[in-house]
């Protein structure tokens, strides 16, 4: 159950999108969400799709990827739609007992599911083409500018790998503890809320108190190999900004502009 | 050379208590040396160990590496990238990722150069012999495959010295040859020093010396040969030789002829079919 989790979910790949330098895709995929959120009619909707679609195929990963990703989200989709169909007041199109169907609440509520769609199936092209350490890379490279007002760039992008390098130890962990805890009597599965809560106790204490010892020898090995931040640093894989990433960035930019100027027609 | 001079160390527990895990130890580590330190848990040698990169600092006495003083907060970082340093658990000591970033990280925090850094990278992990696993995350590799890159990112910071707090102590037995055999290649065809703490007994069979340490003191200090003589001392101690010098020890009480100072199988066929 635990194994299923997967944080990072790269697919290694060569096409357009995996190229890209990974600052280019974390602004367009902000930029994107920027667009996505402006859109109010039907033509930007269009509009957005057709764009988003040439993305998906253009990041060559499997279509399968993409729905299991959205998997999880699937009763936040469901409930939005439907809260928007019936809670949206306007011109009534069906009844059914207390709740109506208004014109507006169906506009809405398919603008809304297509929003959310979009957004988690568009940020799944930024995680599934990039690796993790591309992706901590590059936003430490775009904080960087951030650190004169105190934002601390190299600290987050180091938290971030270490999250990412510890998240299968731990869950390793996790199972294994469950089994031993199982093994002995304790039941995760069955009871009341509450109950089930309680029942995790016995996971969580011997868990954190081994991340935290963890986390001790972590910090000893890295001093050992002359850790001392991010001053003096160097890496040893450089990013690099091509005149693909300029290109993607104009295309972006455009299809921004485009996204504000939809608002205006109809 | 490290040279540790009448070097104390004492842990402060809460309430004035203190708790001696080094006494007044001095030791001399040469050049090239393959130097192994044996002790059951408690016996102060992983604090020992520490004092060699600075990661403790002396309560009295002195460490000085290459004649630099590890309390002088200067040198710090020299120290730390001369003596390198492999610890127990695999899992906690490696950093990133992907194994090339991990054994990157080591010369990435010494601000060599991105080009440097790929060639260090592809060097040490030809050395221990995971350069097909490169691309590989850490937590899909065995337990012994760890320790190997664990040790490929200690040597591409380009250290005289590496020092091993029980490098073996969570891997099972391919894994802990494994370990042995890298650190064995690389004493013999880098030249580099070796520092390695275990409380496996057969594993000292392969070192240049051999130190026992117990209550934070040196008791036997020697060849592999010699110490491992003295089976009834370290029977006291608590420590097991390695069975075929028990065997040779206990076959010597009745047979003369038989010498106790045999280490390998090879030496006991020998000895018995001369």
């Amino acid at each position: 159950m635990l194994k299923d989790i997967t944080i990072g979910q790269y697919i290694p790949g060569s096409s357009l999108i995996h190229q890209l330098d990974p600052r280019t895709k974390i602004l367009a995929v902000i930029i994107y969400m920027t667009a996505l959120f402006v859109i109010n009619n039907i033509i930007g909707y269009y509009f957005i799709l057709l764009f988003s679609l040439n993305i998906i195929l253009l990041s060559r990963v499997p279509i399968r990827y993409y729905l299991k990703g959205l998997k999880p989200l699937l009763i936040i989709i469901v409930l939005t739609v439907a809260l928007h169909i019936f809670m949206t007041p306007g011109t009534v199109i069906a009844e059914f007992g207390p709740l109506e169907i208004t014109k507006e609440g169906v506009r809405q509520g398919v603008f809304m599911g297509t929003r959310l769609i979009l957004l988690v199936t568009v940020t799944s092209v930024l995680t599934l083409t990039t690796t993790p350490i591309a992706l901590t890379d590059g936003i430490e490279r775009l904080l960087n500018p951030f650190k004169r007002i105190g934002v601390p760039a190299h600290e987050l992008a180091m938290m971030m790998t270490i999250a990412l390098r510890f998240i299968p130890t731990l869950i390793e962990e996790t199972d294994k503890i469950m089994k031993a805890q199982m093994a002995r009597g304790a039941d995760f599965e069955s009871g009341n809320i509450m109950q089930r809560a309680k029942a995790l106790i016995p996971l969580l204490v011997p868990l954190f108190l081994g991340a935290f010892r963890r986390a001790d020898e972590l910090a000893m090995a890295m001093e050992a190999r002359c850790y001392r931040g991010g001053e003096n640093r160097t890496r040893m894989k450089q990013l690099k900004y091509t005149s693909l990433d300029a290109g993607t960035m104009f295309v972006t930019v455009i299809f921004l502009a485009f996204s504000i100027f939809t608002r205006f027609i109809s | 050379m490290i040279e540790i001079k009448n070097l104390t160390h004492k842990y402060r527990l809460g309430n004035n208590q203190e708790i001696v895990a080094v006494k007044d130890l001095s030791l001399k580590i040469l050049k090239g040396e393959f130097i192994v330190i044996l002790g059951h848990n408690g016996s102060g040698k992983s604090t020992l160990a520490k004092h060699l990169n600075a990661l403790l600092l002396p309560t009295e006495g002195k460490v000085l590496v290459n004649g630099m003083d590890t309390s002088d907060n200067n040198k710090l970082w020299q120290i730390r990238q001369q003596v390198g340093m492999v610890f127990q658990n695999p899992d906690n000591q490696l950093i990133a990722t992907t194994v090339e970033e991990d054994v990157a990280f080591g010369p990435e925090n010494l601000g060599i150069p991105p080009e440097k850094i790929r060639q260090r990278v592809d060097e040490a992990l030809n050395v221990v012999g995971m350069s097909e696993f490169k691309t590989r995350a850490p937590h899909l590799l065995s337990g012994g495959q760890k320790q190997r890159v664990a040790i490929a990112g200690i040597i591409a910071m380009r250290p005289q010295y590496l020092v091993l707090d029980e490098p073996t102590a969570m891997l099972d037995p391919s894994g802990r040859q494994e370990v042995i055999n890298t650190i064995r290649k690389l004493n013999k065809e880098e030249g580099l020093t070796i520092v390695h703490i275990t409380h496996f007994m057969e594993e000292a069979v392969y070192a240049d010396r051999v130190v026992v340490m117990e209550a934070g003191e040196i008791v036997l200090e020697g060849k592999p040969r010699e110490v491992f003589s003295k089976v009834s001392v370290l029977k006291n101690l608590g420590l097991d030789v390695p069975p075929i010098t028990e065997l040779a020890y206990l076959l010597n009480k009745e047979m003369p002829e038989i010498p106790k100072d045999i280490m390998t199988i090879e030496e006991m066929v020998v000895a018995l079919c001369p």
